[in-house]
């Protein structure tokens, strides 16, 4: 039996009762996102996107899923008498109407995001209205807990109106040593010349296995930053795609990878140029140790009538073991004459002459290489400018180098 | 204005200027492809049996396969029933006296620059070249025997050094590599096989002449090159082919081996016919082309200026087995009008302290799409790997793509990697300048694009480089206004 088969099989059972707990909005794409994956099933590793992470060996265990889960409670103000303005809600309780959004910005055709839309009944909205700007970043906290294997479907819609401003951060961690599953669909609608700012951060267990997939649309003369760090996984892949649908917009794409044992990281994105004027930046930076794999491809697609695009594309990786595999494919499809489009892709191991001069003034070798691997990431968290979370990030990164978020991960103190 | 424009169009339109055929006495079997148009091939070379199984073996493979869709190409169906896979233009000579050559082909290869008779020829290069499915004529044979080097025909080597094409054919590309390899196993005509023996340097250049003539054939060359330890060869390859409404199919294999301490260069000056500005006909350029650097020290490089062809769909490749052996990849892709290609080439790092450049460089305009695809490896025990690439690809005219899938498999903490690409138009400041000082645009281009492109055919023998230079310009006219 091939793994989409209990899934398929569980859909058919339990599709009535998730519908039920549902609503009319997210139950109106489901038996189609339903039929998609059925016809899809999982992609297998001839699938171009997905061709260094196995789906269906990590979907074939026997998950358990939760079919009357929590109700997502409107966030309460954090002080009382807090009299700020609410801008995060449940999909269930949204304010405005979601038709024109919902699944609506992702790629129907993902067979993953398909299988996110047909199992998830609710999620979370961040909406903001227009010309306004939450005074504080909002934060999600995804807690992942249960006394057996589980299977998490989580959905979150971002709509910014026209010139809000938003900083988004959304955490994962794990609480119980179980095996989790999750997977997670983000629709990020951005109209013209809004602003967003967004984190995405896991810290997980070796057990998790997370497919999550980004989508994010651009109008006009809008910012968006998506950063996706990844300290602490088990097996995980990220696809994030940006589509740039109005003129004079820019996105920055930032990744930060730190894998060792045998974690696996895959980040997929696509910056879709669709119109003129756009520019666009990516970093990614690995770092792979252990047994560990990492893999990254992105693909900047220019579009034939985005003419004065400009796009820079930069993955670095370090080989810190010699188990460790890195792959790396950076990709630009260019349809237009009038770019200035560029990528570049290393992968390379430590500077000797930089280790042999810290050592030479008593630095001893293994502390002279996280140094230098910290110097490594710092070109990423540099560019985060959230300033507490830049620098409790850079407390986490070199703790993780130096194996002590490993020790206690079972503690909450580094949370 | 208008009279530039003119002259423009008239360079456009007579731009292939090796679209003739030759009228000459062609054997052609019947079209269609099953195993007893393997059998009639095989007879027809007079191969042993070994070479007949080889080929059956790979047939039935074929048989099992489809045709690969991945690339970044639109490759038509091709209907293998319709291609007949043995046309001989030397029939009619051969029935009659053995050692002429009939005077239509002579003609033709003069008239496409590759004189036969060894007088004629431009000092310090040896030809093989071949027509359809046979070889024609291969010069300075005696010469070069002097020396042990053998180069001659393929067919020719299966009867008279057997032992050599055994131990070797089909060890570098093996029969079912892929699609295309396991058919021109199966099917594959004439090419060249040079052997070089022991601590011997080529006096000359060995070169191979590649031209499709007859209808509804398709070439499946094959081309076997070995060097022995402590050895130098460089060898050229030039193909051209007539101008005709449908698309022809061209499948080959080149496979080389490289001992301990030798080196090889290869260069390729690819002209088949393109099709016309609307993208009817033109040759299907299909080939798998393999370097297997087994000795230490070994040293590979390709060279390839691509022009031709309505779809180009081949990556070179190095399998760098010998610890420090070397491996280099030059390449020029220009596609104009309707024309496709997707080439790069492949570094598969396996021995200890090896080395790979890239270079690549892709022009598109017109239509056409242009896709540079490569693919780096280190393997686990690959130490001290060091690998460099580098493609740049220009624009000229706002219908055409440029685009660039580099893939990297890094397995070894050793290693140092490095890839770097950019995509842009001619920057309008050179042309400006150019302009300023009286140079048309036109020109400017012509300039700055064989600027562009000088890194690579820097690389190419003295000859090949004049030649890959004059077929860039030609390519490029009317690309400008």
């Amino acid at each position: 039996m091939k793994s989409e088969q209990q899934y398929i099989e569980l859909y058919n059972e339990a599709g009535a009762l998730i519908k039920q707990k549902s609503c009319p909005v997210m139950n109106a794409v489901r038996d189609e996102a339903f039929r998609v994956f059925e016809a899809k099933g999982f992609p297998s590793k001839k699938v171009e996107r997905y061709k260094y992470t196995d789906v269906d060996a990590a979907f074939a265990p026997n998950y358990g899923i939760s079919l009357n889960p929590i109700e997502i409670k409107a966030p309460q103000p954090c002080k009382e008498g807090d009299a700020r303005k609410q801008y995060v809600f449940s999909l269930k309780n949204a304010p405005i109407d979601l038709a024109p959004y919902y699944n609506n910005v992702a790629d129907k055709a993902d067979a993953l995001t398909a299988l996110n839309t047909a199992l998830v009944h609710d999620g979370l909205l961040i909406y903001v209205p227009k010309n306004e700007c939450p005074a504080d970043p909002i934060q999600i906290d995804n807690w992942l807990q249960g006394t057996a294997a589980t299977m998490m479907n989580r959905r979150v819609l971002v709509i910014l109106e026209q010139g809000a401003q938003a900083t988004i951060i959304i955490n994962d961690h794990a609480a119980d040593k179980q095996r989790f599953l999750t997977t997670q669909v983000v629709e990020v609608v951005c109209k013209d010349n809004s602003h967003l700012d967004m984190y995405e951060i896991e810290e997980t267990t070796p057990l998790c296995s997370r497919f999550s997939n980004v989508y994010i649309r651009e109008g006009r003369d809008c910012s968006v930053k998506h950063n996706s760090i990844t300290l602490f996984n088990g097996q995980t892949r990220n696809l994030c795609d940006v589509y740039l649908t109005g003129e004079n917009s820019e996105v920055t794409l930032n990744g930060c990878v730190i894998t060792d044992k045998n974690q696996r990281v895959d980040n997929n994105t696509l910056i879709d140029h669709q119109v003129s004027n756009c520019n666009s930046n990516e970093l990614y930076k690995y770092v792979v140790d252990g047994q560990s794999v990492g893999a990254f491809a992105g693909k900047i697609l220019v579009e034939k009538d985005a003419q004065k695009t400009t796009s820079q594309e930069t993955n670095s990786n370090l080989c810190a073991s010699s188990d460790a595999r890195m792959f790396t494919q950076p990709m630009l499809e260019i349809y237009a004459d009038d770019v200035k489009c560029a990528h570049g892709s290393t992968v390379g191991v430590m500077d000797e002459t930089a280790l042999f001069y810290m050592r030479q003034r008593g630095i001893p070798e293994d502390e002279a290489r996280t140094l230098l691997k910290n110097a490594f990431m710092g070109q990423v968290i540099d560019q985060i400018q959230l300033r507490p979370l830049r620098d409790k990030l850079y407390v986490k990164v070199e703790k993780r180098f130096r194996g002590e978020l490993d020790k206690c991960e079972d503690c909450r103190l580094c949370k | 204005m208008s009279e530039s424009n003119e002259f423009v169009r008239n360079v456009a339109e007579k731009k292939y200027e090796f679209g003739f055929t030759t009228d000459v006495h062609t054997e052609i079997i019947d079209k269609g492809l099953n195993e007893d148009v393997i059998r009639i091939i095989s007879q027809k070379k007079g191969e042993p049996d070994w070479l007949l199984q080889f080929r059956l073996d790979a047939y039935r493979y074929w048989l099992t396969q489809q045709q690969p869709t991945w690339g970044h190409v639109t490759l038509p169906e091709i209907d293998y029933q319709a291609i007949s896979y043995y046309a001989d233009p030397t029939a009619k000579s051969k029935d009659s006296e053995k050692k002429e050559i009939d005077p239509e082909l002579m003609k033709t290869f003069d008239k496409l620059g590759i004189p036969l008779e060894e007088r004629l020829a431009l000092s310090g290069t040896a030809v093989d070249a071949v027509m359809d499915s046979v070889s024609v004529k291969t010069t300075f044979k005696e010469k070069l025997s002097e020396k042990g080097i053998i180069f001659c025909s393929i067919s020719e080597a299966v009867k008279e050094h057997p032992d050599l094409v055994k131990k070797y054919l089909g060890s570098v590309v093996p029969p079912k590599d892929n699609y295309f390899a396991a058919l021109n196993s199966a099917v594959f005509s004439d090419g060249s096989f040079v052997y070089i023996p022991k601590n011997t340097r080529c006096p000359m250049e060995l070169s191979t002449y590649f031209r499709i003539n007859a209808r509804n054939t398709g070439q499946f060359e094959r081309t076997l090159i070995v060097c022995d330890e402590g050895s130098y060869v460089s060898y050229l390859e030039g193909c051209t082919a007539p101008m005709r409404d449908e698309n022809q199919l061209h499948a080959a294999i080149v496979e080389i081996v490289i001992m301990d301490n030798s080196e090889v260069k290869y260069s390729t000056v690819q002209n088949w016919y393109p099709g016309d500005a609307e993208g009817k006909g033109g040759v299907l350029n299909l080939v798998t082309k393999r370097g297997d650097l087994r000795g230490v020290n070994s040293k590979l490089s390709w060279t390839q200026v691509e022009t031709g062809s309505a779809i180009t769909w081949k990556y070179p490749s190095c399998v760098l087995r010998g610890d420090n052996s070397q491996a280099e990849f030059y390449s020029v892709a220009v596609t104009n009008n309707h024309q496709e290609a997707d080439t790069g080439t492949k570094m598969i790092h396996m021995g200890k302290n090896t080395r790979s450049t890239i270079i690549s460089k892709g022009i598109s305009a017109g239509k056409s799409q242009n896709s540079y695809r490569g693919l780096v490896r280190v393997t686990k025990n690959a130490d001290g790997a060091r690998n460099y690439s580098s493609c740049d690809s220009l624009l000229l005219g706002s219908e055409c793509g440029a685009h660039t899938f580099p893939y990297m498999d890094i397995h070894n903490n050793t290693a140092t990697i490095e890839h770097e690409a950019t995509t842009s138009k001619i920057n309008e400041d050179q042309l400006m300048y150019c302009n300023q000082r009286g140079i048309s645009t036109e020109e400017a281009v012509g300039l700055i694009v064989n600027g562009y492109a000088k890194d690579v055919i820097n690389k190419l023998p003295m000859e090949f480089a004049v030649e890959a230079q004059k077929l860039l310009s030609v390519s490029l006219e009317g690309t400008v206004g």
